[in-house]
């Protein structure tokens, strides 16, 4: 084990790569999802088909694949994203397909007669969705949020194929370096599950937050 | 960068054979994972205090773990016990035991979800605990359970590309194989994620009719 712990300082980085890799795609699958989410609800079909295509083209292939693809592909064809980059935007592209679903089923499942209210209001479509739908949904997504940003952290370790020096990446170099291969894996699995533990009991305090003095149907999500 | 049917022609067979290898670790991973996943649920659901524990925090740890590591574990690290797996099983062993901690939680929330007022109305009827599984329980939980259990299948389908990481020769490792002595990367990694399209999306639209075959009454 000692010899394992002359590495730290490289587990360290790992780790912190793989945290920065998370924020960073989990900021554009936030983006994504509301943005394709709510497109799949728009009143235009040409927006709608667009938001489906997408959904369905990043959430039918692999993360792996997207992410090869961007990394060895995208340069053929001109555009060149650092290994990092292509990490963020391959993360954050296809859990952004799945959040979309959250968003669109949890803006779908508040209740027809919030809807009526509005439109007797005289609310445009804009006020409707930012003052009376979204506040109300966001509480309902919260819990499938919370399972999707662990599967982004888990995603992330994928991002090690395509040369980027993450935490599984450093367990790769410590083990060939070393030639141990336990002490490295399970410290990292470690490392990871303790993340994730945080990411976890982070969720579960923004549900408490949000539905503090509300009373919100479990529905939608997943 | 000109897109080549030559490359297409020439890739296209061993990308097929790796697609058999995908299908077959799919379906042998799905068939572990619906098997253990079930295990899992009783053990986490027994009366004894310490089983139900060290299931539940076994399990989470499998869970909040990545695949990958744990398929570099088994690939890696079992050899040093005198545990020799060949890539394609420790491959399949990852997947079924990474995905049977999420089939747990399905066949949990479906036993869960049958209303208490089943229980009570079974036992005021005097039904045996055998009856009131067999006639009342599980045929209100399981219905249920299909349609996620279906969706899990399709995920496990796109996770099979991790099990390149451990030279198993699947779809997107034959294409990455071909890719890396050819040098041709356009046409053979557009081909996989095509493939991958051409299975999930009819698997997806197969899943949603199951959705509303088995969707709840209310």
């Amino acid at each position: 084990m000692n010899e394992v712990f002359i590495f730290w300082p490289i587990i360290i980085d790992g780790t912190l790569t793989t945290i920065k890799l998370t924020l960073a795609s989990g900021v554009v699958a936030l983006i994504i999802s509301f943005t394709v989410g709510l497109a799949r609800l728009s009143r235009h079909w040409v927006v709608r088909a667009i938001a489906t295509i997408y959904l369905e083209f990043f959430r039918g292939t692999s993360a792996i694949v997207q992410m090869f693809f961007m990394y060895f592909v995208l340069p053929l064809l001109g555009v060149f994203l650092p290994a990092l980059m292509a990490g963020i935007v391959a993360c954050g592209f296809n859990l952004g397909a799945y959040g979309s679903e959250v968003v669109r089923a949890s803006v779908q499942s508040v209740g027809r007669e919030q809807r009526e209210a509005a439109k007797a209001l005289n609310y445009t479509n804009f006020q409707l969705y930012r003052h009376v739908l979204i506040p109300q949904a966001i509480p309902v997504m919260i819990p499938s949020f919370g399972n999707l940003v662990i599967e982004l952290l888990k995603l992330t370790a994928v991002a090690s194929l395509i040369t980027i020096s993450d935490l599984t990446f450093m367990s790769q170099i410590i083990r060939v370096q070393t030639a141990l291969t336990l002490e490295p894996l399970i410290l990292i699995m470690v490392i990871y599950f303790i993340l994730s533990s945080i990411l976890v009991s982070g969720t579960k305090w923004l549900e408490r937050y949000f539905s503090a003095g509300r009373n919100i149907h479990k529905s939608g999500g997943n | 960068m000109e897109w080549d049917w030559n490359v297409v022609a020439s890739v296209t067979p061993s990308l097929l054979n790796g697609l058999i290898v995908t299908v077959q670790a799919t379906i042998v991973g799905a068939v572990l994972a619906y098997v253990l996943g079930l295990v899992i649920a009783i053990l986490k659901m027994s009366g004894n205090k310490a089983v139900a524990f060290i299931t539940y925090w076994s399990s989470e740890f499998i869970r909040r773990t990545p695949l990958l590591v744990q398929l570099y574990f088994l690939f890696y690290v079992l050899p040093d016990f005198g545990i020799f797996l060949s890539p394609f099983v420790a491959g399949v062993i990852g997947l079924g035991l990474h995905f049977s901690t999420y089939t747990s939680e399905v066949y949990r929330a479906g036993i869960e979800n049958v209303p208490k007022g089943q229980w009570e109305a079974a036992r005021s009827l005097n039904y045996s605990a055998y009856h009131t599984w067999r006639f009342v329980i599980l045929p209100q939980a399981i219905p249920p359970m299909f349609p996620p259990l279906a969706n899990y299948l399709i995920t496990m389908f796109k996770e099979t590309p991790l099990l390149s990481a451990i030279t198993v020769v699947e779809l997107f490792n034959a294409a990455n194989i071909y890719s890396n002595s050819h040098y041709k990367y356009l046409e053979p990694m557009t081909l996989v994620g095509l493939f991958f399209l051409l299975v999930s999306i009819p698997a997806a639209m197969i899943a949603l009719k199951i959705e509303n075959k088995y969707k709840p009454l209310n």
